[in-house]
């Protein structure tokens, strides 16, 4: 505990402590005695309605003993645990020491119960429920702030229930995900597009890939567009990339929405989507059942 | 304390505040009193000792088992949220202690409470093992340390041998009392277990053995709160000095009337049977818990005098002063204090009780996902997502639909249907839907709805939660 930064304020503590708990005895000892008159009843010299009086009447000596015993738990305690400034106490305590053995002894119990699952892959560990207990419970503790507890997702946000993944769906893939984080980024393209017709001929082209309602006049020069200024990254297809994060753009999944003023609104503006790692905060052997959780997600 | 002995009257002298225990030897007694509190002292520990040992439908009829937060009383089932009905049976203990004592004194204090009936118990164990007050008395002046131990260790060993089995005993209202005893004698218990049961076992020893009187005038806050219900017509145990006084020794044939005494002779039986060790003939005082021990000891008096019964006796100090005729004293209990008191406990035992029988089987708790408002899906909807905590109170097998109303349009889709084991807890997530159109012709924002949870076996079981749908901009 170095919290001092001179050692004045430890010896302040240090008086003031064993002052305080000594001077509790010497008072006890010298104000337990007191002198009175023979004979007349004591009371405590008030009078309530008019005649009403308290007995001053001794306490029994055990309650006295209970005070002294106090004084001497205090000294026990003080030599015992830290109390004094930077004394440590013969038992050598800390709060951190103590978190530390919790935690020592929580690994001891749980650490054997998530070897069994870190053993299988992530496939494998998906098909026992005890598993997906575990994985729905740190799910919902961790992820469902963004992923939503049923992990369908919110604008932003991707749906994991689903058979549509950004960076890859196989349980590797997934763990990676959530072990290392993921940075989707898509610049502003309005000004690689072209014109404002443009632009919005590519979003009917989009809304084309997927059967989605669309302008089909507008299709062709979508087409010529998206092939100089999007299938870099979508692939010519429009199928996407998995390994930058690209979304397919043939299905009707959509992460920030699949109006064309929200499509208009992507190519404007771009997008930036950020999944935190939680390798740091969850570890390697809780991130494997939580993978393994999203990942039965969409098997189902 | 005042030590005044050899002090010239007005010198101050030097004392300490703090006075050494005087030792109670109570002497035993018989009487209507001293057989009503053995009747207590009976019923309230068959109580305690036989009700863990009751089975009930192949389990503990009354377990506490807090590692599970399940509570077992008979049929009911109780679960931490059901904690209300803990503060309500608290409440009505208070208000039957308030209703008691205004009627009749410190009924509880000396019948029914645990440490006057514990130091009862080891006060009679004392007796057989030691004798009664004068033989100990004797003993404890005339006979050697060493020559005293042997019997004092005998009753310290039956006094352990009952505060451990109450310890025991204990511990099996929360852990079952059946697996408790195996795992005594194999020694395989948790740390609080034995904690418990010792812990409990050792304050019955302290408190009843030694403690004793000290717990009730020195510990005790019913001892001094009881009085504030006190009346003057509050039956209370009260020696008649009307009657009594002057007291005085007498020889039996002699007209001690002629004599100017009273019914008293001062024999100090009424003091020598105390519990608490107080003179009832200075009045009524806050260390007299209510026993009517000392009106047993002055009636077996009385009637070897040939007197009549009673110089002490429970009567009202409005009876003792001619206000109120011995006769009516009961005509009394109808009287304010008494009836405003009586009303509440009846209107609050009333409430818990129906409260209790009404009380539904099952709870539902939804919590609104607070990540994400609302999302739009696929097929033109926008959802809200919700968890549903469904406890089951009941020792059945729960299926349940969950269903949602309030907006035209709204549907429940994911865990509609589910089943709850026998009192245990499940989680729901559902997913509400109203189509985009629906939401487009409302104002953005918060709107009511009810999520409603059925049992599909017992349509007459529905739970209803209000809760929020949110519709974005």
């Amino acid at each position: 505990m170095a919290d001092f930064v001179s050692n004045f304020w430890n010896l302040y503590v240090i008086v003031l402590t064993l002052g305080s708990v000594l001077a509790c005895a010497v008072f006890l000892y010298f104000l337990s005695r007191k002198k009175v008159k023979p004979g007349a009843v004591q009371t405590t010299g008030h009078t309530w309605d008019e005649d009403l009086a308290e007995y001053d009447n001794p306490l029994p000596r055990w309650w006295m003993y209970l005070f002294y015993i106090t004084v001497f738990f205090a000294l026990v305690y003080l030599a015992l645990f830290p109390g004094l400034g930077n004394i440590q106490g013969v038992l050598g305590w800390s709060s951190t020491g103590q978190y530390d053995r919790e935690v020592a002894k929580a690994k001891q119990t749980y650490d054997p119960i998530y070897q069994k699952f870190a053993a299988l892959s992530v496939e494998d560990a998906a098909k026992d429920p005890a598993a997906l207990a575990i994985g729905q419970r740190l799910f919902v503790n961790n992820c469902a702030q963004c992923h939503g507890t049923d992990a369908k997702g919110a604008k932003g946000f991707p749906n994991l229930a689903d058979k549509d993944w950004s960076w890859g769906g196989d349980g590797l893939a997934i763990k990676t995900s959530i072990l290392q984080g993921r940075m989707g980024m898509m610049p502003p393209m309005a000004a690689a597009v072209g014109t404002e017709a443009e632009v919005e001929a590519v979003a009917n082209y989009v809304l084309s890939l997927s059967g989605s309602p669309h302008d089909a006049g507008k299709v062709a020069l979508g087409q010529e567009k998206f092939a100089a200024a999007c299938a870099a990254c979508h692939s010519t297809e429009g199928t996407g990339n998995t390994a930058m994060g690209a979304p397919n753009l043939t299905d009707k999944v959509w992460i920030y929405g699949g109006s064309i003023a929200t499509i208009k609104e992507t190519i404007h503006n771009g997008r930036q989507g950020m999944m935190p790692a939680w390798q740091n905060i969850l570890g390697e052997e809780k991130s494997h059942l939580v993978a393994a959780y999203v990942y039965s997600l969409s098997q189902k | 304390m005042l030590d005044s002995a050899g002090q010239a009257p007005g010198v101050e002298q030097t004392v300490l505040l703090y006075a050494p225990g005087k030792k109670i030897y109570a002497r035993s007694t018989t009487g209507r009193f001293n057989s009503w509190r053995w009747v207590f002292v009976l019923i309230t520990q068959a109580l305690y000792y036989l009700t863990p040992w009751i089975d009930w439908n192949g389990r503990q009829a009354v377990l506490f088992d807090l590692e599970a937060r399940r509570f077992y009383i008979f049929d009911l089932l109780l679960v931490p949220q059901d904690f209300i009905y803990l503060t309500a049976l608290l409440l009505i203990s208070a208000l039957g202690l308030f209703l008691f004592t205004a009627v009749a004194g410190r009924l509880f204090c000396g019948f029914a409470c645990p440490q006057t009936v514990y130091t009862e118990i080891f006060m009679q164990v004392e007796r057989w093992i030691e004798g009664d007050r004068h033989v100990r008395m004797r003993r404890d002046q005339e006979v050697s340390l060493a020559g005293r131990l042997p019997r004092r260790a005998l009753t310290l060993l039956a006094w352990s041998l009952i505060a451990l089995w109450t310890g025991f005993t204990f511990a099996g209202y929360f852990t079952p009392i059946d697996t408790l005893g195996t795992g005594v004698l194999a020694g395989s218990l948790g740390f609080w277990q034995w904690f418990w049961m010792l812990f409990y076992a050792f304050f019955t020893l302290l408190q009843a053995g030694f403690m004793r009187e000290q717990v009730c005038k020195y510990m005790c806050p019913y001892a001094r709160f009881q009085s504030a219900m006190f009346d003057r017509d509050t039956l209370i145990v009260s020696y008649d000095a009307a009657r009594g006084e002057t007291r005085g020794k007498r020889s039996k044939h002699e007209d001690y009337k002629a004599a100017g005494k009273g019914d008293c002779i001062d024999c100090g039986v009424c003091v020598e049977v105390c519990p608490t060790g107080i003179d009832i003939r200075k009045g009524l005082q806050y260390e007299c818990i209510g026993c009517g021990l000392c009106a047993d000891g002055c009636n077996t008096i009385m009637t070897k005098m040939q007197y009549p019964q009673g110089l002490i006796r429970y009567t009202t100090l409005n009876a003792l002063e001619g206000k109120v005729p011995e006769a009516s004293i009961r005509k009394r209990f109808l009287r304010p204090r008494v009836l405003v008191y009586a009303t509440i406990l009846l209107v609050i035992t009333t409430t818990v009780f129906t409260s209790l029988v009404l009380r539904s089987p099952l709870q539902v708790n939804v919590i609104r996902d607070r990540g994400a408002l609302a999302r739009e899906v696929e097929g033109q909807y926008i959802e809200n997502v919700y968890r549903l905590q469904i406890t089951n109170k009941s020792h059945e097998l729960r299926r349940l639909v969950i269903r949602a109303q309030g907006i035209d349009g709204l549907a429940a889709v994911g865990d509609t249907r589910l089943t709850v084991d026998p009192s245990a807890y499940t989680t729901a997530i559902v997913d509400l839907r109203i189509p985009i159109a629906v939401a487009e012709s409302m104002t953005p924002g918060s709107h009511k709805i009810q999520i409603q949870v059925e049992s599909e076996d017992d349509p007459s079981l529905v739970i209803t939660q209000k809760a929020a749908f949110f519709v974005p901009r």
